[in-house]
């Protein structure tokens, strides 16, 4: 089971310059608590104190939105995830 | 603040970032906006030093973000304020206006605004190439103003709009790339090719440069009415940043003494099947759940708006509202704007004039109060949206005797009316 993020370049100065990570979370939970246990200075751009995703980030599992998927959406080996600063267009 | 006096910062935690081609917090990701010094701006702006200038959006210079060098030829905005006495009728007021925006130079949308603010700072960043990713208007506008500007413009849409924008952007000379996708499909492929070709994207890269090109919608109302604000404007939306910047342009406005301070209600308008923010107001929240679009307001159609959250929440502090019409109430919109006022607006306009129809009869704007609706672009574009609508007439023989039997059989209110010589 493998899932990969891809990391916009806002990120790469907490991920040492990497512009994608392979991790095997099997949710969205387990890949961000993955993202910031391996990159500590990344974990506050994630989420906010309440724990919620961060408002200016999109999360996007392969084509979709995660917000259009099932809450608690189980990663299927080699599902691609993107993270998008959300202020763009319009 | 630099020698321009002007530099982005951040919505959220206010870091300043100085000038340059990005959009959003290198920290917190939050969005960036410009922000002005206005007290040193102040003892320079005077009503009658603006009124000496030429009629265009440049006339507002020292409140725009333009680099020390920039070409301002283009006569852009400046559009009618129209009192709209027979619209008025219809909803009860006395104090209704149209901005007419579905004129403004060069391509007949409000978007001609943003994109000249845009372009003087991708020239400054020495940006060749231009882009966006676009519902129609934006990509018509970036492709014309890049011909004249020397740039060579490459736009992003879904594949899916209207046959007269595709056209109105590929006459140019611009590069158009149709994506099998929706708008928010498009703009998540631009923000990750902007974040890896130098290119300057007027709605990603340079848009806190570009969204300020929507204050001069609120410069110009305020000029218009004689220097002074609106009771309530009516707004529609998309990616909901042009109601904050017209927000943003009163607020300047009273900051710089040029008009009387006062409250003005902001009511936004979205077409049902695309209305992330509108539903957010009235669930009384401001975050926003995003929507897959689903309505003939295709340049309305985004379903994950970027300045949503900001968007709902100015509205709702501003004590106004959010409506949202049905696909046949955004064409009867249409119809009773080009009926009523001889004004033809695209889809979005028929949003918003359903929506404004709506919130009078809802009470939500009284109509004893000054309101401004903004026609944000031209009719011409979306006439798809109106087949079936009108009947084609059988062609008469050229004789007069054919005319007198059609008026005979079809015009006898129009002989009643109009006598015989």
């Amino acid at each position: 089971m493998s899932v990969k993020v891809s990391i916009p370049s806002a990120f790469r100065r907490h991920t040492e310059g990497l512009d994608s990570y392979d991790c095997a979370a099997s949710d969205l939970n387990e890949l961000l608590d993955g993202l910031a246990n391996r990159f500590p200075e990344l974990k506050p751009h994630l989420r906010d104190e309440q724990g919620k995703v961060r408002r200016f980030l999109n999360i996007y599992v392969n084509d979709e939105d995660i917000r259009f998927l099932d809450k608690d959406y189980k990663f299927a080996d080699g599902d691609e995830v993107t993270l998008v600063p959300s202020i763009a267009g319009g | 603040m630099n020698s321009v006096r002007y530099e982005l910062r951040c919505r959220e935690c206010q870091t300043a970032w100085g000038n340059q081609p990005i959009s959003f917090c290198q920290n917190c990701f939050a969005p960036l906006e410009v922000a002005y010094d206005l007290a040193a701006i102040k003892p320079e702006i005077s009503r009658d030093k603006i009124a000496s200038r030429a009629t265009n959006l440049w006339r507002y210079k020292e409140l725009l973000p333009l680099p020390e060098q920039y070409d301002a030829s283009l006569p852009v905005g400046f559009t009618p304020l129209v009192k709209a006495s027979n619209l008025g009728e219809t909803f009860r007021t006395r104090s209704l206006y149209l901005k007419n925006d579905s004129v403004c130079f060069p391509t007949l949308s409000f978007k001609d605004r943003v994109v000249a603010v845009a372009l003087t700072q991708a020239r400054a960043f020495g940006f060749e190439v231009v882009s966006c990713s676009s519902t129609g208007n934006l990509a018509n506008s970036v492709a014309a103003q890049a011909a004249r500007g020397g740039f060579k413009a490459c736009v992003f849409i879904p594949s899916d709009l209207e046959p007269a924008k595709i056209l109105g952007t590929q006459v140019y000379g611009a590069t158009i790339v149709r994506i099998d996708g929706n708008y928010d499909h498009v703009n998540r492929l631009c923000s990750q090719i902007a974040d890896k070709h130098r290119w300057g994207f007027v709605n990603v890269n340079l848009r806190p440069y570009y969204a300020e090109g929507s204050k001069t919608v609120g410069y110009e109302i305020a000029e218009q009415l004689g220097w002074r604000l609106p009771d309530n404007v009516v707004v529609p939306m998309a990616g909901g940043s042009l109601i904050g910047k017209i927000n943003k342009a009163f607020r300047e406005l009273i900051e710089l003494g040029l008009v009387e301070s006062k409250h003005v209600k902001f009511f936004g308008a979205q077409a049902t099947g695309c209305s992330p923010i509108s539903a957010a107001v009235k669930a009384g929240r401001n975050e926003i759940e995003p929507q897959k679009p689903k309505t003939i307001a295709r340049s309305l159609a985004i379903g994950n708006p970027a300045d949503g959250f900001y968007a709902a929440r100015m509205i709702s502090g501003s004590g106004g509202w959010s409506e949202d019409v049905s696909d046949p109430e955004i064409v009867d919109g249409i119809a009773l704007l080009a009926e009523s006022e001889g004004i033809f607006t695209e889809t979005a306009g028929g949003v918003t004039v359903g929506c404004a129809e709506k919130l009078y009869a809802q009470g939500r704007i009284s109509p004893e109060e000054t309101t401004v609706l903004c026609i944000t672009g031209n009719g011409l574009k979306t006439t798809d949206a109106l087949e079936g609508r009108f009947e084609t007439s059988e062609p008469l023989a050229p004789k007069l005797a054919a005319f007198e039997e059609f008026l005979e059989r079809e015009l006898h209110g129009v002989v009643a009316a109009g006598g015989v010589r």
